[in-house]
C-alpha cells in the first residue's frame, strides 16, 4: 500500500500500534489518525455516494471528510483526533445495522 | 452583567481579544475547537513535538511565540474551554460540544474571532486521495511534521501557495511546480496596494526567489484541467499555460486553494445582517470599523469576517474588545481605538491589493465540466447544480441545494459553497450575489446523538 | 417587472398558494380541462411543503379523513405516470411503536376500527416486530403496522407537481405576492406586488398558514396558529430501516418518527413544536428541542445512538384548532374554495387534495367526505374533536 504522507522530522517520538481494517500498523505518539493512516496507507474512508476512497482534505476540521469508524462504533474525526495506542479503525464499513 | 463574555475562537484574534477583556477586568469564556491555542497560522505543534518556533513560523517566529506566551499568562484568569465546538444558539446560551458532553453557556456578549479555511475551486479528480487544501499542506507539516507527499503540485492563487511551496522546500520536499491561476499582469495591478506592507512583499519576492533556485518551476497565469490519478492517489496534473498549450505536470500530491473563505455560520445562526462583499466576493457579516454587528451583542474580530490575515486579526480582536467595552462604557483610551484602527487600515490596503493581485477565478467554476464533482459531500456534480438552474428553475442557491443536494452535506457547504453558488450564477446569466448564500443550520459541526447537557 | 403584468390575466380557475396543495390542484385541474393561473409569494413548495418530515403515512389519522388519505395512498404510487417523476416516495411501511400499555390498547383500538374504513393493519408483539424491523429497539413493546404507507422527499414533490402543472399547460407564476383578493359580480380579482391583475371566476385559496388571513378577508375566520415542526437529519448510512418507525406516545416529547432516505440519511422529527413568524416567513428550530429528541430516537433505534446530527431545520405550518384541515367550498362565496391549514399533516394528502379539488372545482361534487374539514365548522360551534 502506497502512503500519502511522508515523515519529514519530528520521528523520535514513541511508537504506537493501531490496527486498521484487520491489519497492525505502527504510529507514533502525537500523531493524530489522519497522519496515522495516511503515513501507512493511502485511505480513510469512502464516500458513501461513489464508493471511492477519500482521504481528508482540509485537515482544519471544516470540510468534514475525515470520519472514521473505530471497530467498536465511535466515529472520529481523524484529523483532529490524536491516536491512542491499540485503536482498532475501520476505513471500508461501517459498524451499523447489518442488512 | 452577571453573564460572561464568550470569545469563540484562540487564534490571533480571539486571544488578543480574551487578554483586552481581562486588563479591563472581565473574565471571558474562551471556547476554541483546537485542542490548543493558537489558531491555524500559529497553530502549536504536539507537546512531544521538539522543533523551535523559527522552524515553525519562519520570519514570524516572534509573533507566535509572543501570541503563545500571552495566551500561556491569561490562561489561569480565564475560563478557557479547548477542544470545544460551538454548534447552536439556544435562547438559553450558547451551545457547545466537547465529545459528547454538551454545555449551555448564558452569555452577556460574544466576540466571534472563528477564522478562515481556504477557498476552494473544485476541478476534476479533486476528491482523490492526496489532493489538500493549502492550509491543509501547511498543517501536515506545522502540526504533524509530515508532507503531503513526496513530489507535491501546488495550484490555486494567493500567496499561500509560495509561502507553503517554500516551507515544503526546507523541508526537504521539493515541489514539482507552483500553478497561479493569476497572471503576472494582475499581480502587477495588485503591487500597489500591496506595498502597503513591504516587509512581507520582500518575503514573497524571496520564497519565489528560493524556490527558483531550487530549480521548481512557477507559472503565472495557468488554467487548471485536471488532476489525474488512481484509487491509491495523485499521479499528476494537467494544466493550460498562459499561451493556451495544454501541459501536464507529474507529482503525487496537490495542495490547493485561492485565498480564503470566511467561517461565518456563527454569526449566521446568531441572525446577524449579512452583505455581499465585492472585494473578497463573498458574502460577509456586517461590520463597523471596530467589529460591531448589526446585533448589539455580538463582535466579530480576524478573518472570520474580514480576510485580511492574522496580523490585522490580532488587531481586530483587541479592538473588537475595546468596542465592547466602550459600549459598556467602560474607560478606553481614544488613542487605543485610532491606534488600532490604523494598524487594521494598512492591513486593509495591503489585503485590497492582495485581492486585486490574486482574484478569485470565478470563470473557472463556470468552465468546470459537468461531471466535475463540486460537493464532497454529498457527491454533487457541476451538472446537477446546471440542472437545478435550468430544467428545475432554482433561481438562488437555496432553491438548488433543496432540490439536487449541493452544499446538504456534513460540512454545510464550506469546501462547495462558494463554487456552487458561481456555477449557478453563470448558468442562469446573473451576478453571483444574486444567487445568495446557503443558509445556515445547526449543528454548525456534526452532533453526536449521544451527547448529554452536563452543567 | 412583468411587463404583460398591466393586462389582466384571466382562467378558469385561479389558485392563490403554491404548496403541495395549490401546485398538485392546478396539476390536476388541468387533467379536468379547466384553464389555471397558479400564484405563489415564494417557490413552489418551499414553506411547511417543502420542510415537513416527508411522511406518507394513513394510520393514526382521524378517521373520516381515510377516504382521502387512501385516494392519495394511490396517486403516490402512480406519481411517475402521472407527473413523469416519483419524488423519491418508498413505500417501504409504516410503524407505529408503544412503550406503554396504555398507548398500546389505544394502537390496539385504532386497527380495529380503521378496517372499515378501508386501512388494514397488522398488530405485533414487541417481539414479532424485532423479527421483522430488527432495528427497533427493546423497549418498544406493541407495534401497528401498515404496509402500504411510507415516506417520499418533501424537497422535491410539490415543485415536482408544480412542473407538472406548467408543462401541463397551467401557468404558474412565482415570486408573486397577492396583495389584495376582490370579488366582483362574475369574477374574482387578485392583484399581486409586482402590479398583476389576474381575473377568474374561481379561486382556491391554499396559502397554508397564510390561509387564515385571506379567508378572514370573506368574512371566515378559523381558529388557527402557526408553528414550527422540529426537524433533523443524520449523516449517512448504509440503507437498512425500511419502514418510517414513529412513536404513539401520548407524552409529546417522546413523540419522535424518524425514516432512512436510500441515500442513508435518517431524517427525524416530532415532540415539541416551535413558535413560527408569518410576517418574516421564519419558524425557529429550537435546537434544545433537538437535544429532547435524541434519547427518544435512540429508544426506537438504539443504534442511532452512535449517529451525528448533520443539520436541523423547521417550517412555517398552519395549526387549526382542532387539529382538521380547511378544505372544501366556501361557506359565504360561492366559486371560492379552500385548502389550506393541514396542521403538520398534509404531506401524504397532497396529491389526494390536488385531485378531489379539482374534482370539486371542475364537476361540483366529489365522492371524498369532506364536511368534517368544512370552513364553517366552527361557526356552526361543533363540538371540537382531539387530535388523531
Amino acid at each position: 500500500m502506497t502512503a500519502l504522507f511522508r515523515r519529514v522530522d519530528e520521528t523520535g517520538r514513541r511508537p504506537v500500534r493501531l490496527v486498521v481494517d484487520g491489519h497492525e500498523i505502527g504510529a507514533l505518539e502525537g500523531d493524530t489518525v489522519l497522519t496515522a493512516l495516511l503515513t501507512n496507507g493511502p485511505r480513510l474512508r469512502q464516500n458513501e455516494f461513489d464508493g471511492k476512497p477519500r482521504a481528508g482534505f482540509c485537515l482544519m476540521g471544516a470540510c468534514q471528510d475525515c470520519w472514521v469508524w473505530t471497530e467498536g462504533g465511535e466515529e472520529i474525526r481523524a484529523c483532529s483526533t490524536e491516536v491512542r495506542d491499540g485503536m482498532r479503525i475501520m476505513t471500508r464499513e461501517v459498524p451499523w445495522l447489518n442488512r | 452583567m452577571a453573564e460572561p463574555v464568550i470569545v469563540v475562537g484562540a487564534g490571533p484574534a480571539g486571544t488578543r481579544a480574551a487578554q483586552r477583556l481581562l486588563q479591563a477586568g472581565l473574565r471571558p469564556v474562551v471556547i476554541d475547537e483546537n485542542e490548543r491555542q493558537g489558531g491555524q497560522i500559529y497553530r502549536r505543534q504536539p507537546e512531544n513535538f521538539i522543533r523551535p518556533a523559527e522552524k515553525l513560523y519562519g520570519t514570524e517566529a516572534a509573533r507566535a511565540r509572543a501570541l503563545h506566551a500571552d495566551f500561556e499568562s491569561l490562561r489561569p484568569h480565564i475560563d478557557y474551554r479547548p477542544g470545544t465546538t460551538v454548534w447552536g444558539v439556544a435562547d438559553e446560551g450558547l451551545l457547545s460540544v466537547r465529545g459528547s458532553a454538551i454545555t449551555v453557556q448564558p452569555f452577556s456578549a460574544i466576540i466571534i474571532a472563528s477564522g478562515a479555511t481556504d477557498r476552494i475551486m473544485p476541478l476534476p479528480g479533486w476528491t482523490t486521495p492526496g489532493v489538500y487544501s493549502l492550509g491543509a499542506s501547511q498543517i501536515a507539516l506545522k502540526a504533524q511534521a509530515c508532507a503531503i507527499g513526496g513530489t507535491p503540485v501546488f495550484m490555486g492563487t494567493g500567496p499561500l501557495l509560495y509561502l507553503v511551496a517554500w516551507q515544503y522546500l526546507r523541508a526537504g520536499v521539493t515541489p514539482a511546480a507552483v500553478l497561479d491561476t493569476s497572471s503576472l499582469a494582475t499581480r502587477l495591478r495588485g503591487l500597489r496596494g500591496m506595498m502597503s506592507r513591504a516587509r512581507v512583499v520582500v518575503n514573497g519576492v524571496r520564497y519565489m526567489a528560493d524556490l527558483m533556485r531550487a530549480g521548481v518551476k512557477l507559472h503565472a497565469g495557468i488554467t487548471p484541467q485536471r488532476i489525474e490519478g488512481r484509487e491509491d492517489g495523485v499521479t499528476g496534473v494537467l494544466w493550460q499555460d498562459s499561451r493556451g498549450r495544454l501541459r501536464r505536470t507529474a507529482c503525487d500530491a496537490v495542495g490547493t486553494g485561492y485565498g480564503l473563505r470566511a467561517e461565518t455560520q456563527l454569526a449566521d445562526l446568531l441572525k446577524c445582517d449579512f452583505m455581499f462583499d465585492r472585494r473578497f466576493t463573498q458574502w460577509r457579516p456586517q461590520v463597523d470599523l471596530d467589529g460591531r454587528t448589526s446585533r448589539q451583542d455580538v463582535y466579530l474580530a480576524g478573518d472570520g469576517v474580514l480576510l485580511r490575515g492574522a496580523d490585522a486579526a490580532e488587531a481586530a480582536g483587541r479592538l473588537a474588545a475595546c468596542a465592547l467595552l466602550q459600549d459598556r462604557t467602560l474607560p478606553v483610551a481614544t488613542d487605543e481605538i485610532e491606534g488600532l484602527r490604523g494598524v487594521i487600515a494598512t492591513m486593509d490596503r495591503f489585503a485590497g491589493g492582495l485581492a486585486g493581485a490574486f482574484p478569485w477565478p470565478a470563470h473557472l467554476a463556470a468552465a468546470l465540466p459537468d461531471e466535475t464533482v463540486v460537493c464532497r459531500c454529498e457527491n454533487v456534480t457541476a451538472g446537477d447544480i446546471r440542472h437545478a438552474a435550468t430544467a428545475l428553475d432554482s433561481p438562488e442557491i437555496n432553491r438548488a441545494k433543496a432540490l439536487m443536494r449541493p452544499g446538504m452535506g456534513r460540512c454545510q457547504g464550506r469546501m462547495c459553497g462558494l463554487a456552487a453558488a458561481e456555477i449557478l450564477a453563470a448558468a442562469r446569466g446573473v451576478p453571483v450575489e444574486q444567487v445568495g448564500r446557503i443558509r445556515t443550520a445547526a449543528p454548525l459541526k456534526p452532533l453526536p446523538l449521544d451527547c448529554r447537557i452536563t452543567p | 417587472m412583468n411587463a404583460f403584468a398591466r393586462e389582466p390575466a384571466r382562467a378558469d380557475v385561479i389558485i392563490v398558494g403554491g404548496g403541495f396543495m395549490g401546485a398538485a390542484t392546478a396539476f390536476f385541474l388541468r387533467t379536468h380541462g379547466l384553464s389555471v393561473i397558479l400564484l405563489e409569494r415564494d417557490l413552489i413548495g418551499q414553506a411547511a411543503s417543502g420542510t415537513n418530515f416527508g411522511n406518507v403515512r394513513r394510520q393514526g389519522r382521524y378517521l373520516p379523513q381515510l377516504p382521502l388519505a387512501n385516494r392519495s395512498r394511490d396517486i403516490w404510487g402512480r406519481l411517475p405516470e402521472l407527473i413523469g417523476e416519483d419524488a423519491e416516495f418508498l413505500p417501504g411501511g409504516h410503524i407505529r411503536v408503544t412503550t406503554r400499555a396504555e398507548d398500546g390498547a389505544r394502537l390496539e383500538q385504532y386497527a380495529r376500527d380503521c378496517k372499515p374504513w378501508g386501512l388494514d393493519l397488522t398488530m405485533m408483539t414487541g417481539d414479532q416486530a424485532r423479527a421483522m424491523f430488527p432495528m427497533v429497539g427493546p423497549d418498544i413493546h406493541t407495534v401497528s403496522y401498515s404496509p402500504h404507507d411510507g415516506h417520499a422527499n418533501p424537497r422535491l414533490a410539490a415543485p415536482a407537481f408544480g412542473r407538472a402543472a406548467r408543462r401541463a399547460g397551467a401557468q404558474v407564476v412565482e415570486q408573486t405576492e397577492v396583495t389584495s383578493i376582490m370579488k366582483d359580480s362574475v369574477d374574482f380579482i387578485i392583484e399581486t406586488k409586482d402590479g398583476g391583475r389576474y381575473h377568474a371566476p374561481l379561486l382556491q385559496i391554499s396559502s397554508g398558514a397564510w390561509g387564515r388571513s385571506m379567508a378572514a378577508s370573506f368574512g371566515e375566520d378559523v381558529p388557527m396558529a402557526p408553528q414550527g415542526p422540529q426537524m433533523g437529519v443524520t449523516e449517512p448510512l448504509p440503507y437498512r430501516i425500511q419502514p418510517v418507525i414513529g412513536s404513539a406516545s401520548s407524552v409529546t416529547e417522546e413523540g419522535v418518527y424518524l425514516r432512512q432516505v436510500k441515500r442513508g440519511n435518517i431524517v427525524f422529527g416530532g415532540g415539541r413544536r416551535s413558535s413560527a413568524d408569518l410576517v418574516t416567513k421564519r419558524a425557529r428550530l429550537d435546537p434544545m428541542n433537538t437535544l429532547r429528541q435524541m434519547p427518544h430516537l435512540a429508544r426506537l433505534v438504539p443504534a442511532m445512538a452512535r449517529l451525528r446530527v448533520i443539520r436541523t431545520w423547521s417550517g412555517v405550518e398552519g395549526y387549526v384548532q382542532d387539529s382538521l384541515p380547511i378544505m372544501g367550498p366556501s361557506d359565504r362565496v360561492s366559486g371560492l374554495f379552500y385548502a389550506f391549514g393541514f396542521c403538520g399533516h398534509g404531506f401524504q394528502l397532497g396529491p389526494g387534495v390536488g385531485a378531489t379539488m379539482a374534482e370539486l372545482i371542475a364537476t361540483g361534487q366529489t365522492d371524498i367526505p369532506l364536511e368534517p374539514f368544512h370552513v364553517g365548522r366552527f361557526q356552526r360551534n361543533m363540538e371540537h374533536r382531539d387530535a388523531p
